[in-house]
């Protein structure tokens, strides 16, 4: 890469850009904030030594998830990105409580809409034997089985 | 920390342990690991500037949080702590899932008790179950494409603060 090309991590070192450059591909020239984040952070020897020790199908994804975790703890200097993860923890454990309360309703009403059927399925039978006992022309009332 | 043995800093750096050093409330001797840790992924220098810029009562935990990061990134070099963030917002979406399903059961066995009544006369303690979990309006934390291929084993529940 020539001197208009620098990277941003080179443009930042002051130093030329070889063309093999083990940051160049993750740190581009229009992104200069990124690199500073990391560079701050983990500086840019440690960054070069994580990357170099990856396969490079690798390292984009591992660039990106350093750049996460830097600027996170830019963000927040004392948690950085374990306080996202305290959040979330959180989050679930009241989640995961609504859910036990909402389910527990759903339960209940299942259970009291079950009753009900029952109930009304019971009181049809007793007004079943009026009817007809009335109706019909026998003196006695109809046996039940 | 003076005539008395080095900080576990100070003894990985070969350097005099002062008095008034930053690492040593944090790093004792006892547990040369925990800064042997922190150094490889941060730097000694990079670590000694972020205490110095955090008031003193906030220094503990940033070095709990360091060390944590630290040993996630040592433990998985590709995705670090983002891995851990990445499989607990999946476990909040599909909570998130869960819970509408279950706020529209109850609203289903509402309706079936009581076809009669219009909607809008749903008992207001009915609508407060409806959509206002915690889970609304969640911060989006990871948004980048290479995220969909995070693996799906976390890290260990384990103890952030010693």
């Amino acid at each position: 890469m020539s001197n208009s090309t620098r990277c941003a991590a080179c443009k930042s070192l002051r130093r030329r850009c070889p063309q093999d450059c083990t940051l160049a591909p993750y740190f581009p020239s229009t992104n200069p904030q990124r690199f500073a984040c990391v560079h701050k952070i983990f500086g840019a020897s440690n960054i070069t030594k994580m990357l170099q020790q990856l396969p490079v199908h690798q390292r984009a994804v591992a660039a990106d998830c350093i750049s996460f975790e830097a600027s996170s703890r830019v963000r927040d200097p004392v948690y950085g990105c374990v306080g996202i993860i305290t959040q979330l923890h959180q989050l679930i454990l009241v989640a995961q409580r609504e859910l036990a309360e909402i389910q527990g309703q759903v339960a209940l009403y299942g259970a009291q809409q079950g009753q009900e059927q029952k109930r009304m399925a019971q009181s049809q039978v007793h007004q079943y034997n009026g009817p007809i006992w009335f109706t019909t022309s026998q003196q006695d009332p109809p046996h039940l089985d | 920390m003076g005539g008395n043995s080095p900080c576990a800093s100070c003894k990985l750096l070969r350097r005099r342990c002062a008095k008034d050093c930053i690492f040593a409330p944090y790093f004792p001797s006892d547990d040369p690991h925990k800064f042997a840790i922190v150094h490889k992924v941060f730097g000694a220098s990079n670590v000694s500037k972020m205490l110095q810029e955090l008031p003193i009562h906030q220094r503990a935990d940033a070095v709990s949080s360091l060390v944590y990061e630290a040993n996630a990134r040592v433990r998985d070099p590709v995705y670090g702590c983002v891995g851990a963030i990445s499989y607990l917002q999946n476990q909040v979406s599909q909570l998130q899932m869960q819970l509408a399903v279950a706020q529209a059961e109850i609203l289903c066995i509402q309706m079936q008790q009581e076809p009669a009544l219009p909607t809008h006369q749903i008992d207001s303690d009915d609508k407060s179950l409806l959509l206002h979990s915690n889970l609304n309006n969640l911060p989006q934390y990871l948004n980048f494409a290479s995220t969909s291929n995070v693996i799906q084993d976390p890290l260990k529940r384990e103890s952030l603060w010693t």
